[in-house]
C-alpha cells in the first residue's frame, strides 16, 4: 500500500459533521448550494465561500479542500477571460484590444470583469460543496437512506459522488507518472490539456468496469427492500443543530435575494452597493454555517 | 448429474475485430468441480469467463454462435443481473469493481439490490467476512485498502450471496506469496466444504495446480487441452512450454516421471527415486549465477565484471535511516538503510502494505523522507505499477523519442495507439518513457512489474533487466513473484512494516522459506541455493550421476 498526501475521499472522522446523518448533511450541503447559485453579491459570495472553507476546517477536511480550492482557480481564470472577450454589455471600456476575430472588437469592460469574477466566484463555490459534501458526508449511509425511494436512483447518485475523490486519484496517479519522466513532468498549456484528456479517458475506462461490475451485483434487476428493514434512529445533538443550520441558511439566502440586502447588477453599470444590510447578511451567513462546528461532544467515530 | 455450467460451439467476436477471441469452445463443468483455465495473455480466457457470466455478449456485444448454459440458464435469455445470482465473478483489477465507500457496504451491495431484508444482508456480510478473514475490515473505507485487501474485499462482494459458481480472473495477481497461499486454500475450502464450483484463471499454476480437479488450456481462443493437472504438465511440456510449472520443467530437463503437480508429489517422487537432497546424499554445490553481477555482498564474481565497473561510483544509491511517517498516521517507513551498488540486481520483497512501494517512490524523489537521508549516485527512474498511467498520447512515438523506443525494440510501432499494445509491450513502453534516451539513468526501480503477465513477457523483461545491470545500471524491482525475483536478481531484500528484515544472497533467501521461496526451491528444500529449474536440474544430474556410479 502507498499512502502519500491526506486521501481525498469519504472516511469516518470526529466531527460535527460527519457525526451528522447523511440525509442532514446532504440536505445542509444542498443548503449551501442553494445559496452560491441565488446569491449574486460579490461580497455575500466572499462570505460563504469563506464561511465553506471555516467549515472545511471545522470538519477536519481543511487541507484536501484548500487543495481544491488551488484547483478552481485553474477553471476560474478561464470564466473571467471568457466572459471579458464575449461580454459586450458594460459601458465601462478601460481597454481597447482592437479587432479580434470572431469576437468583434475587444473593447474589455469594468463590468465584464465584475460579472466573470461573480458567475468565477459561484463556481468556485461550488466545486467546494460538492468536495465538502463528498469528503464528510457518507455517500453509503446516503444510500441507504434513499433507497426506499428508488434503490437505482440512489446507487447513482452515490456513485455520482464517488467519482469526484476518484477521479483525483486517478489524476494524482497519472501526474506522478508523469513526474517520473526523464526532466520532470512535462509542462505547459498542451502537457497539461494531455494529461487531462488521458484523465477523462482512462476515467470512462473506469466507468465501462464498474458498470460491469453492477451488472453482476444485480443492479438492473435491483428491488426495493422489505418495509422497515431498519430501526429508526433517533436524532442526535448534530442532526439537530446541521438541519437548523440548513434552515437558516435557506432563510437568509431568501432574505438576501428578495430583501434587498444583496442586490447586485453588473451591467450596464456596476451597482454594488455595500450596506449595514449586506454586511449584517453575511455576518449571519458565516455563524449559521459554522455555528454547528462549535459544539464538538460526542464526535468520535 | 447435470453440468453446472456449458459451453456448446461458442465462437465470439469482439465489436470491430474480425479475429474471435472465442474459437468453437465446448466443454461442460460439473457442480462442485475447481477447474483451473490456463493459456498465455490474449489467449481468450478472460472472454471465456466474461461469457460464462453473460457479459459476453450482453454488456460487450459483438458477435455471438453457440450456447452457454449456467445452472441451465442459457446466457442469451439471462442477462449478468440474473446469472449474478448464481455466479460470483471477479476481475483482475479489483479497484474498479469496489463501487461502494465502505468495506460493510460493498459486501451488502449485491444482497440489498437483490432485496435482501437488514437481517439477511446483515448475517450474510457478516459470514463472508469471517469466512475470508476480512471482517477487522468491516469498517473501513475501500480507499485506504491495500491491493490485497481490495482483492480480498471484492472476492468477498463476489461470494456475499453464496453463490454456486465462483469465476476468477488471476486472483493472486496482486498478492503477496501468503495472502495468495491463503486464497487458493480459501478456494479448496469453498470447494470442498459447500461445493461450490470454481472455474480460476491463472498465470502463475504453480500456486493452484494441486488443488484443481481439472485444467482447460486456452490456445487462440480454441480449447487446445481438456484434462485433470498431470495429463495437463505432460500435453505443456510437449505443446507449450512456457505453461510449464517450475516443478515440471525441472522434472521434464532430469527426465524424471510423472511430471509433478506440487511441491509435495515432487518431493515424494523424488524421494522414492532416492534423490531428494538432504536425504542421505550429498550436496553438489551449485553455481546458481544467471546473471552477470556483484555478489550481494558487492564483491565482483567475474573479472569481466570487475573490469566493467571499476571505474564507476561504488555506490548507485543508499538510504541511510530513512522515515515516512504520515501526519496523524503510522510510520509507513522506519529507518530503513539499504545500499545498492552500479551493476546489482535487487528484488525487494514482502507483504502487501510492508512499505515496497513507499520506499521506491523515495528512491526516485517522489517523497521525502520525514527522518534519514537518501544519497544517489545520479539519476533514479522509477517504472510505477500501472504502465497505462504514463500514457497520455495518442500515438507512441509521442510518448518518447525515436531512440528510447528503439532500445525497448518498439520503434515498429510508433504510430499505434499505446492503448492498443499488449500487456508486455505497455510494460516496455512505460520502461522507455522513464529509463529516456539521454544518460542511462544510475537506478532503475520498478514497482510490480509482472502485475498479469505470462511466463514468456517475465521472461523477457528478466532478460531486459539483467541487460541493464549488466551495462553498469542498479536495478532494484519490489515483486510478489519469487521465480519472477529468481530469475533476475542476484540479492533479496525483506521489508516486514517498514522495516527490512533481511537482506542477503537471492540464493539464500529465496531458498530457505515457505513463502518467499520458488517453487524449485521448495521441492528441493533449498538445496545448494539453487532456485529456478534450470539450476535444480543440475543438482539432480549430479544426484543421477552419483546414483549410476554407486
Amino acid at each position: 500500500m502507498f499512502t502519500g498526501t491526506q486521501p481525498f475521499f469519504y472516511r469516518r472522522l470526529s466531527s460535527p459533521l460527519h457525526a451528522a446523518r447523511a440525509g442532514v448533511g446532504a440536505v445542509w450541503a444542498l443548503a449551501l448550494t442553494v445559496a452560491a447559485l441565488v446569491l449574486f453579491d460579490p461580497l455575500v459570495l466572499l462570505a460563504l465561500t469563506l464561511a465553506v472553507l471555516g467549515a472545511g476546517f471545522g470538519a477536519r477536511i481543511g487541507h484536501p479542500l484548500a487543495r481544491t480550492l488551488r484547483t478552481a482557480a485553474i477553471v476560474a481564470v478561464p470564466i473571467v477571460a471568457i466572459n471579458v472577450l464575449v461580454s459586450r454589455d458594460g459601458l465601462t471600456v478601460f481597454a481597447r484590444l482592437g479587432d479580434l476575430g470572431p469576437f468583434g472588437q475587444g473593447d474589455v469592460t469594468v463590468e465584464a470583469v465584475v460579472y466573470g469574477t461573480v458567475i468565477a466566484l459561484k463556481v468556485t463555490l461550488l466545486i467546494l460543496i460538492t468536495t465538502l459534501a463528498s469528503l464528510a458526508v457518507d455517500p453509503d449511509e446516503l444510500l441507504r437512506a434513499f433507497r426506499r425511494l428508488s434503490f437505482r436512483s440512489a446507487l447513482t447518485a452515490s456513485l455520482s459522488t464517488r467519482m469526484i475523490p476518484l477521479l483525483a486519484a486517478d489524476s494524482g496517479r497519472l501526474a506522478e507518472a508523469q513526474r517520473t519522466r526523464p526532466g520532470g513532468a512535462p509542462t505547459g498549456a498542451r502537457a497539461r490539456v494531455a494529461l487531462l484528456g488521458a484523465v477523462v479517458s482512462g476515467s470512462l475506462d473506469r466507468a465501462m468496469d464498474v458498470a460491469a461490475t453492477l451488472e453482476l451485483r444485480g443492479f438492473a434487476a435491483s428491488r426495493r427492500p422489505p418495509h422497515r428493514s431498519h430501526p429508526s434512529r433517533l436524532w442526535s445533538r448534530h442532526d439537530i443543530a446541521f438541519a437548523c443550520s440548513a434552515v437558516a441558511i435557506l432563510a437568509l439566502t431568501v432574505l438576501g435575494r428578495f430583501g434587498g440586502a444583496a442586490s447586485f447588477q453588473a451591467y450596464p453599470l456596476v451597482h454594488m452597493p455595500v450596506t449595514a444590510g449586506t454586511l449584517a447578511l453575511c455576518a449571519t451567513l458565516i455563524v449559521a454555517i459554522l455555528l454547528p462546528f462549535c459544539d464538538r461532544r460526542g464526535i468520535d467515530p | 448429474m447435470s453440468p453446472i455450467l456449458s459451453f456448446e460451439r461458442v465462437t465470439y467476436h469482439y465489436p470491430g475485430n474480425d479475429t474471435p477471441a472465442l474459437d468453437d469452445v465446448s466443454f461442460e463443468i460439473e457442480p462442485g468441480e475447481l477447474c483451473l483455465l490456463a493459456g498465455l495473455s490474449g489467449h481468450g480466457k478472460s472472454t471465456l469467463l466474461r461469457a460464462a457470466c453473460g457479459l459476453v455478449p450482453h454488456f460487450h456485444g459483438g458477435r455471438f454462435a453457440g450456447t452457454v448454459r449456467l445452472a441451465g440458464m442459457d446466457t442469451r435469455e439471462h442477462g449478468p443481473a440474473r446469472l449474478g445470482a448464481v455466479a460470483g465473478a471477479l476481475f483482475q483489477d479489483p479497484e474498479t469493481q469496489l463501487v461502494t465507500s465502505s468495506v460493510r457496504s460493498e459486501l451488502a451491495l449485491s444482497l440489498e439490490s437483490r432485496g435482501h431484508g437488514a437481517g439477511a444482508v446483515a448475517r450474510g456480510v457478516e459470514e463472508v467476512a469471517l469466512a475470508l478473514g476480512i471482517d477487522a475490515l468491516l469498517d473501513r473505507s475501500v480507499h485506504e485498502l491495500s491491493g490485497g485487501e481490495q482483492q480480498r474485499v471484492a472476492l468477498g462482494a463476489a461470494l456475499a450471496g453464496r453463490p454456486p459458481v465462483v469465476l476468477l480472473d488471476e486472483p493472486t495477481s496482486q498478492l503477496d506469496p501468503v495472502a495468495g497461499d491463503e486464497l487458493i486454500g480459501l478456494l479448496r475450502r469453498l470447494n470442498q466444504e459447500w461445493e461450490t464450483t470454481v472455474l480460476l484463471a491463472e498465470h502463475r499454476l504453480e500456486r493452484c495446480l494441486s488443488a484443481a480437479d481439472r485444467v482447460i488450456a486456452m490456445r487462440s481462443g480454441r480449447v487446445a487441452h481438456d484434462g485433470d493437472a498431470a495429463s495437463f504438465l505432460t500435453w505443456a511440456a510437449r505443446e507449450s512450454p512456457a505453461l510449464q510449472t517450475p516443478g515440471a520443467k525441472l522434472f521434464a530437463l532430469a527426465g524424471l516421471r510423472p511430471l509433478p503437480v506440487g511441491v509435495r508429489q515432487a518431493r515424494a517422487s523424488l524421494r522414492a527415486h532416492g534423490l531428494l537432497p538432504g536425504d542421505g546424499h550429498a550436496e553438489p554445490a551449485v553455481d546458481p549465477a544467471p546473471v552477470q553481477g556483484d555478489s550481494p555482498e558487492g564483491e565482483p564474481r567475474s573479472n569481466a565484471g570487475w573490469r566493467l565497473r571499476r571505474h564507476k561510483p561504488a555506490t548507485a544509491l543508499r538510504l541511510r535511516g530513512v522515515w515516512h511517517e504520515l501526519r496523524d498516521g503510522p510510520a509507513i517507513l522506519r529507518g530503513v538503510e539499504l545500499t545498492l551498488r552500479p551493476g546489482e540486481t535487487v528484488a525487494l520483497m514482502g507483504r502487501n502494505g510492508a512499505g515496497k512501494s513507499t520506499l521506491l517512490r523515495h528512491a526516485a524523489g517522489l517523497l521525502a523522507p520525514t527522518r534519514g537521508r537518501i544519497e544517489r549516485a545520479g539519476r533514479v527512474a522509477l517504472l510505477l505499477q500501472n504502465p497505462g498511467d504514463y500514457f497520455v498520447h495518442e500515438r507512441v512515438c509521442e510518448e518518447t523519442s525515436v531512440p528510447a523506443l528503439r532500445s525497448v525494440g518498439l520503434v515498429h510501432m510508433a504510430e499505434r495507439n499505446p492503448r492498443d499494445l499488449s500487456g508486455g509491450e505497455r510494460q516496455r513502453l512505460a520502461l522507455a518513457i522513464v529509463t529516456g534516451d539521454g544518460d542511462a539513468p544510475a537506478v532503475l526501480a520498478l514497482d510490480e512489474p509482472t502485475r498479469g503477465m505470462d511466463r514468456e513477457a517475465k521472461a523477457e523483461l528478466a532478460l531486459e533487466l539483467r541487460r541493464r545491470a549488466q551495462d553498469g545500471q542498479a536495478v532494484i524491482v519490489a515483486t510478489h513473484d519469487p521465480e519472477f525475483a529468481a530469475s533476475c536478481a542476484r540479492r533479496a531484500v525483506l521489508l516486514a512494516d517498514g522495516r527490512v528484515i533481511a537482506d542477503g544472497p537471492a540464493t539464500e533467501l529465496l531458498a530457505g522459506g515457505w513463502y518467499f521461496a520458488t517453487e524449485t526451491a521448495r521441492i528441493l528444500g533449498g538445496a545448494g541455493g539453487a532456485l529456478l529449474p534450470e539450476q535444480g536440474v543440475a543438482l539432480l544430474q549430479a544426484d543421477i550421476a552419483l546414483e549410476a556410479l554407486v
